[in-house]
Order: structure tokens, then sequence, then C-alpha cells
């Protein structure tokens, strides 16, 4: 949970309005990204560690409750997507 | 049945291609076999304004493309302006004409990708293969400059039966150069690989053998947690059904041709349909009320077996320019489907694969007299 996450160099992640969706860009891809997935990958810039950026949304979204298993579950899965690396 | 104008979506991904001229000549190009007689090309005016027309539909993939990208002279500018815009842009190259001092002014222009093809994985192959005795050493230097320069790269090779022998070699050599993907792109028979296609499909043994050396590499990349991606598109001549070519006609994709025709896909230009120009229409227009871009939407269209077939929303009676080379009508469904009456057109091409031993020294090879030809009919 202490680690820091940060994208991999060629993705990038923005808001597209006519999607109303966040997306991750990368070489001759784009993943369109759930609510959730979108919030989360918001605040991966390498500075917020795994555990900062559960409390982050904790604190963003007090209604979802604790969020730390889905939290590194996705980051997990960005990971093995090779979307992400840890600092 | 789905009207034209149900559920049209914005077009995702912008290919803009810049230019037909280019100074390899592989016998599978893309462009049309009259590239010759489309020689007027949009300013860098009539560029932006596209880019960002498109931006603004929502068009967040942009691809430069060509021919050679390279050639337009004012490439920095176009990729500086779909920076600007928020695209995500990739540059699609030879290699050729590009030097280590232009890797880093496109970086710092805000170009986000850069795609290399290769044309085999030893330099007597690739250069016969694109007719050009400079282009492997010098897309090897450039291979090296695009992972300096920090750029995630994408190594592109076209399969072929001349070289898809070099599986192993060529994912060797990708490895090596640091590619972050790869792709392996078995030919598709559009364009100059259509008139080429007894020269270059390879057989289905061959086909069986490289899809297993590839597998194999692919597993021993997984094993080592390797991010290297590997991407093999298989020849749909050895399907049975056919695929979902550009996830629909008009659905995502939006090409520019260099005179600024606006085409539902690269290869459509073959198609006896009057394409709209961005200098004459809107491309909003062009996108959701032209007669071009509506013409395969939907189904109603489709005649059968397409018309009651259930498979018909998952791959849309497949791709409208292959069924209008095989069948001479575009309205067809695409022969790789064993339902097609035509389908015995796709079984006589991979038995002329089985007996094929034209050489590379047979190939019509992709350069402006050999266009001259084609345009004279």
């Amino acid at each position: 949970m202490d680690k820091i996450p940060r994208l991999r160099r060629g993705f990038r992640f923005q808001w597209e309005p006519a999607q109303q969706a966040h997306v991750l860009l990368y070489p001759e891809g784009m993943v369109k990204l759930n609510g959730s997935a979108g919030a989360i990958l918001a605040e991966v810039d390498g500075e917020h560690s795994c555990h900062q950026i559960v409390t982050i949304l904790e604190q963003r979204f007090p209604e979802a409750g604790p969020l730390a298993e889905d939290v590194s579950a996705f980051l997990a899965e960005a990971a093995r997507q090779h979307w992400i690396e840890w600092l | 049945m789905n009207t034209p104008t149900d559920h049209v979506g914005p077009p995702l991904w912008l290919l803009a291609e810049l230019t037909y001229r280019c100074p390899l000549q592989c016998p599978y190009c893309s462009n049309p076999l009259d590239f010759a007689h489309h020689d007027q090309e949009l300013s860098t005016e009539q560029w932006l304004d596209v880019l960002s027309q498109g931006r603004a539909m929502g068009a967040a993939q942009l691809g430069f493309s060509g021919g050679e990208p390279l050639v337009r002279q004012d490439l920095p500018e176009l990729i500086a302006g779909a920076r600007e815009l928020g695209y995500y842009s990739n540059l699609i190259t030879s290699g050729l004409g590009l030097t280590e001092a232009k890797v880093q002014d496109f970086a710092r222009a805000g170009l986000d990708h850069i795609q290399v093809s290769f044309q085999a994985s030893d330099p007597e192959l690739n250069n016969a293969v694109a007719g050009s005795r400079k282009a492997f050493d010098q897309k090897l230097a450039m291979a090296r400059a695009v992972k300096d320069a920090g750029y995630p790269m994408v190594l592109n090779f076209v399969v072929h039966r001349h070289n898809i022998h070099q599986m192993a070699d060529i994912l060797a050599l990708c490895e090596n150069l640091g590619a972050d993907y790869v792709e392996l792109a078995t030919c598709q028979y559009y364009g100059w690989a259509f008139a080429n296609r007894e020269g270059l499909m390879p057989s289905r043994a061959q086909l069986v053998t490289a899809e297993a050396t590839v597998n194999r590499f692919r597993n021993q990349l997984a094993e080592r947690d390797h991010p290297m991606k590997v991407i093999f598109v298989t020849p749909d001549y050895y399907e049975e059904r056919p695929k979902a070519c550009m996830n629909g006609w008009g659905s995502l994709f939006l090409t520019v041709a260099p005179d600024g025709t606006a085409l539902p896909c690269h290869s459509a230009r073959l198609l006896p349909i009057d394409f709209p120009n961005v200098t004459a229409s809107p491309l909003e227009d062009i996108w959701y009320r032209s007669p071009g871009f509506n013409h395969y939407r939907g189904d109603s269209w489709m005649p059968e077996p397409c018309r009651s077939c259930d498979e018909k929303d998952k791959d849309f009676g497949g791709c409208r320019c292959q069924a209008y080379l095989l069948t001479g009508n575009a309205d067809n469904a695409d022969p790789v489907c064993s339902k097609s009456a035509h389908h015995d057109r796709i079984l006589a091409a991979r038995t002329a694969a089985d007996h094929a031993t034209a050489g590379l020294e047979d190939l019509i090879y992709r350069n402006a007299d050999n266009s001259n030809v084609f345009c004279r009919g």
C-alpha cells in the first residue's frame, strides 16, 4: 500500500466530453474507463501512494465505504496490463 | 432492422493520410493503385482545420500516415496543432527521411508515439521488398533513436509468404530494439496487395508454423513478465467468418486522404461510391449526413445471406472492399464467409497459395510508373 503508481510513458489519461468518460490513450489504442476506474487513475500522478489514493477517494465518496480492496485490485490489474508502473 | 442514422457515434479515430508520396515501393501498399493520379494535397491550414473539426466531434486518436508522412515539410506544425487540440498522435512511418534531430523535434512538438515499419528481419530481404538499398540500416538507426528519445514504439511488419518464415528472428529483433508493441500484420488484400495476391499469400502450412512460433514467444514473454505486446493479425482468407471490418462502416474510423477525400477506411476509395471531400463540406456533415458514409450503415442494405443471418450484428457482413474486389458487387457478403455464394474464390486463393512459385522479382512494385499503368487501365 506504500507503493507509488505512475502511468507508463506513452499512456495518457484524459476526460473526453464526446464519450462522457475518462479514457486511457496509448499507441494506437484507447480504453474507455468506467466511473470508478477513472476516479482512481485521476489520482495516479507519480506522487500519491496507493494508500493515499484510498484515503483521497474515501473522503470524496464517503457513501462508498472502505475502498482499499477495490483500489488495490484495480491498480494490480492496471500494472498487469502495463498501463502503470510502481515507483 | 437498423436504419442508417440510428446510433451513429462520433469518429473516435482519425487517420490523416498526409501524402501518397513515398520513397519505398512495397508491393502490398494499401494506397490506391492509381495514386499517381491523385497528387493533390491539402495545405497546412486545411489539415489543421480538419484536425480541429475532428477533435470537436470527439476524435481522440490521430494517425499521421501516408505514403510517407515525413515527406510533408509541415509535419512539426501539424504535430503541434494536434497536441494543442488534445489528440493522442501517432506517426506511422517507414523511418526513411527521419533523423535523430526530427525525432527530438517531434517529441518537443507533442508527438505521442512513433510506429516504424520493417519489411523483414534481415537487410537483404527487407531492402528487396521495400525496393530500397538503404532502408534496413536506416530503420534500425531510427528505431534506436525513437527509443532513446523515450517514445513508446510500435514495430510493424507486414507478413507474407516471403517473410513469414522469419517470425522467430523478427520477434528477437523487436525485443532487441526495445519495441513496446509488435504488429505482425498478415497482408490484407486490397490495393497493391490485391494485385499481387498470388505472389504474397502464405500457405496454410506456413501460417500454422508462424502462429505456433508467435505463441511460443508470447508465452516466454509472459513468463518473464516482459511488457512487449505481440499482436498477430491473422489473414481473413483462412477464416470461415468475415472480420467485423473497421468495427462497422462509419462507426469509429474516419480517414482523410491526401486530397481531402473523406473515407470510412483507407481502402474504400476503390469502391464505386462518391465520397465527400473536406474542402467542400464540414466534417460533421460528411460523417453524419453524407450518402457516402451512410451507404453501408445499419443493415437495410444487406442482401442474402447476410439479411437473415443471426451473426450480422457481429461482423456487419464483413468487408465491403473485399466483397467488391472478389464479387464485383460491394453489397454482397464478404466471400470469406462460408455462407457466401462466392466463397469458392477464397478457396481458390488458398489452393493457389499451396502451389505458388512466384518470387519477389515477379511482384508489381508500388511506384509511380506502375501506378500510371493502372491509371491507364
